[in-house]
């Protein structure tokens, strides 16, 4: 009997058509726990470094997190892991929303598709019946008009979809896929789902999820459920309104952009508009927001209210949460009236929030600047909106310029050179980032954009907060109730660090102190994605009601695997590890772990160095930023460093236990 | 003289349709709830709350399972409310052999909103945090007995429509089923 978790993946090879129902080793998910970290293993063992992203050899894995479908409030991330065609490194991106619980219900853990299918198809999961059905007459539909199209088929208006729109089925390097009320929008997934020719994933469970121990479990969520109501009727003070609360940054409540629209860059990540908002501004945004907003909508079994159900003028409805409300803003010099409408386009087309609008600031720019013409762009309107829709379309459709573009900005610059390079400025392995511009280095962030490798900073920060507090007494009412924290260390740290003088940035937190912050932060981040949590509650906000102290005890009464702090703490290294190890047999090294160069105007080349190793060290990596055969080992990852060695991206370590004393004997792939 | 009044205990969920955030809690701890052993597993499928949810066209309207139908109704309802129409039967309660809802996924056997009996209030409303579910409770005097006319009336009906001697028939055969 497996808890929580189902026991079984189903295995689908696009190219035969033939699909299998697969049970899995419940040893890994005391090792990997489930979602990431059992993807990662996965991916390690069936998708070597040789494998493209559009080979039919890659993997794509819908994964839905080992406690997703248990009661555990705000559980319901699905887990996409394949290899994007942006970066060529592993890549995983999640989505809220009500998959992963429906896959769990009809009876799976995660759905592993390889192959590529001749003609487009979708997948529709019925419990026991599982089928690949043909999806031709949906070619070019939008991702929402998609999932509609296909309920009203199967006559099945409970079954949930995920599919991608235009941008997935023409590869385009930074699409999405969606799921109504929320997407998996990073590393450009949705191509690689359209290059399988994969439409849509459609599910329906009507079976029971077991819960090992639940009387335990149970009190649990309670508590949970408790700390939620508590917080959200205590906001932190002193911090922005969309750090002070629980919850994705609830962007479709708060209307006060102040803070966004003054501190992030406008255009293609260049300006910094330091007195945008007044009153006038305010009062127009929040009419726009209020009259296209029809409902504060959530997820599956959370009370959180991130996300939106927008009906802008003359247009279909659609969900949105989070940051995209200001991101075509933002890139177009516009305002919201025009984001919100736009962002219904590109949530049809299914592309990344993030990416998109960047990818297209960046064309405007070239133009400007003379490196594309305006033959580049035949029949494009004069008005600044005109042009983005016009952009938006062509990307998607992969037509004229919107080919290159459609590689996202920092293939498109190589592609076209004449110092377009120059202008995709805001990447991190390739891939575009937050459009922030800051002036002093902070050595957390430097770290966070460095190293991370989920390659968006809102998928690695959290946990400490983003600034120190202007007074030690506003700290120390800040550590009274910190009870999150690792070890007492961390409030000390937070303590001591001052907005001037000795104690500030960029010197302090010190190396050591980042490294013990960075990797708390980090964490959390990926216990949450083994697990399909929602960082809304758990790694993003500041206090939340899931942290180390609480997860083991989730763990061992949801899925009946013994968990202490010690035991999580290993398995999150082991898999963080692994997908490191994925990433570095794909060529990832320090080279590759460098913030923008103009992130912060203030650089500090000797600090960050020793900031980097710091770091490295403390995690058991060599200073390229590769893990060591020790490190390998410690972790039962013999079968990583067999095959670093065969490989000779490590040379023996003289300090590497003996391979017959190593744990986890005879886990090799 | 007048006897002393009776009461009896009437027990409200009162339902918001325009707080629900549509996002199942109700159904999932309803369904833990009622799952033998008590939490050991949960399965919305077998809640006997279920959010009739269509967010594009913002539809979302918590049902609660009521009385077992054997048979559909001749006609079905269909409610517009403020320009949104709801699916037919959309606000009914009954498991009937018309629609899937309210009963069990493998047995096929009715489900019935029990208020959680013996919790302080039903879980589905603990659960509701954003108050689209609240529960009420309120003391209501009981009718003494059945009015005897009541009865007279609607048999009186029946003897007009088929003669009392066909009445009397029925009546004699249901008691002997009943016996049987």
């Amino acid at each position: 009997m497996r808890y929580a978790e189902t026991g079984y993946n189903l295995e689908v090879d696009l190219s035969r058509g033939n699909i299998e129902r697969v049970e899995t080793d419940p040893r890994d998910t005391e090792l990997y726990l489930g979602g990431l970290g059992t993807s990662a293993k996965i991916i390690w063992e069936r998708v070597p470094p040789e494998v493209e992203p559009f080979s039919p050899d890659n993997l794509l894995i819908f994964a839905a997190g080992l406690l997703c479908g248990t009661p555990a409030t705000g559980c319901n991330r699905t887990i996409v892991t394949t290899i994007s065609p942006q970066t060529e490194l592993m890549a995983f991106s999640m989505m809220g929303g009500f998959l992963a619980p429906e896959l769990k219900y009809a009876g799976y853990d995660k759905v592993i598709f390889r192959g590529k299918s001749p003609d487009l198809v979708y997948l529709w999961i019925h419990n026991d019946k599982v089928e690949l059905r043909d999806a031709t007459h949906l070619r070019g539909k939008g991702a929402i008009e998609t999932a509609a199209l296909i309920q009203q088929e199967l006559k099945e208006p409970k079954a949930q979809v995920a599919a991608i729109g235009a941008a997935g089925e023409n590869r385009v390097f930074f699409a999405s896929i969606e799921q109504g009320r929320s997407s998996a929008s990073r590393g450009g997934i949705g191509a690689v789902m359209g290059d399988k020719n994969l439409k849509a994933i459609v599910v329906r469970g009507t079976k029971d999820v077991s819960i090992a121990k639940p009387m335990e479990f149970m009190e649990l969520c309670n508590e949970v459920l408790e700390y939620i109501k508590y917080r959200n009727d205590h906001p932190i003070p002193g911090v922005m309104p969309i750090l002070a609360g629980l919850g994705s940054p609830q962007e479709m409540k708060v209307h006060d952009e102040k803070w966004h629209t003054e501190n992030f860059s406008w255009g293609n990540s260049r300006t910094r508009r330091k007195d945008f908002w007044n009153e006038d501004i305010a009062r127009e945004w929040t009419e726009t927001m209020e009259s296209m907003r029809t409902r504060l909508i959530s997820c599956y079994n959370c009370p959180m209210t991130c996300g939106a159900t927008i009906s802008p003028p003359g247009m279909p409805t659609y969900m949105m949460k989070c940051f995209s409300k200001l991101t075509y803003t933002m890139a177009a010099m516009s305002d919201l009236e025009f984001g919100l409408g736009i962002a219904q386009s590109a949530t049809e087309y299914g592309v990344d929030g993030f990416s998109a609008p960047q990818v297209m600031a960046f064309a405007l720019e070239l133009l400007e600047n003379g490196i594309l013409t305006d033959e580049d762009f035949p029949g494009m309107p004069e008005d600044n909106e005109g042009r983005f829709y016009w952009l938006l379309e062509h990307i998607v459709h992969r037509e004229g310029i919107g080919d290159i573009l459609a590689n996202g900005t920092y293939w498109a610059a190589k592609q076209i050179g004449k110092g377009a390079e120059e202008y995709a400025h805001n990447n991190i392995k390739k891939h575009e980032q937050l459009p922030l511009k800051l002036s002093m280095l902070n050595p957390i962030y430097f770290i966070m954009y460095a190293t991370g490798e989920k390659i968006n900073i809102t998928q690695i920060e959290g946990q400490f907060p983003q600034a120190p507090f202007p007074k030690r007494e506003h700290r120390e009412a800040f550590v009274k109730d910190w009870f999150q924290v690792p070890d007492e260390k961390f409030k000390q740290y937070f303590l001591d660090w001052e907005p001037r003088g000795d104690n500030s940035i960029p010197y302090y937190p010190t190396p050591p102190m980042v490294a013990d912050i960075v990797d708390w932060q980090e964490r959390m981040h990926y216990i949450d994605d083994a697990l399909g949590m929602c960082a809304g509650l758990s790694s993003f906000p500041l206090k939340p009601p899931y942290h180390l102290h609480n997860y083991p005890k989730f763990i061992s009464a949801g899925a009946g695997v013994d968990m202490d702090e010690e035991k999580l703490t290993q398995a999150i290294r082991r898999y963080r590890t692994l997908v490191r190890a994925n990433n570095t047999r794909r060529g990832m090294s320090r080279k590759d772990e460098k913030p923008p160069k103009d992130h912060w105007k203030k650089r500090f080349p000797e600090l960050e160095k020793e900031l980097l190793d710091t770091y490295y060290a403390f995690k058991g990596w060599n200073e390229d930023g590769i893990p060591t055969e020790t490190t390998l080992r410690e972790f039962g990852l013999d079968y990583v460093a067999d095959d670093f060695l065969a490989r000779g991206i490590l040379t023996k370590d003289a300090d590497a236990p003996p391979k017959d004393d190593a744990p986890e004997k005879g886990k090799e792939a | 003289m007048p006897e002393e009044k009776k009461t009896k205990t009437v027990k409200t969920i009162k339902v918001d349709v325009d707080k629900c955030n549509g996002c199942r809690a109700c159904e999932m701890i309803c369904s833990a709830y009622h799952a033998a052993p008590k939490y050991s597993g949960n399965n919305p499928e077998r809640s006997r709350v279920r959010v009739i949810r269509e967010p594009l066209r913002d539809v979302y309207v918590p049902v609660y399972a009521g009385e077992y139908t054997p048979a559909e109704c001749l006609g079905r309802d269909k409610y517009i409310i403020d320009g949104k129409e709801y699916d037919e039967c959309a606000f009914c309660r009954a498991s009937c052999p018309s629609r899937d809802l309210f009963k069990e996924p493998d047995s096929g056997l009715p489900l019935k909103c029990d208020m959680c009996e013996g919790e302080d209030e039903p879980l589905c409303v603990k659960w509701c945090i954003v108050d689209a579910l609240t529960y009420e409770e309120r003391e209501e005097e009981a009718e003494e007995d059945e009015k005897p006319e009541d009865i007279d009336v609607g048999i009186e009906a029946l003897a007009d429509k088929y003669g009392m001697d066909k009445i009397m028939d029925a009546v004699a055969r249901m008691s002997q089923q009943k016996k049987d």
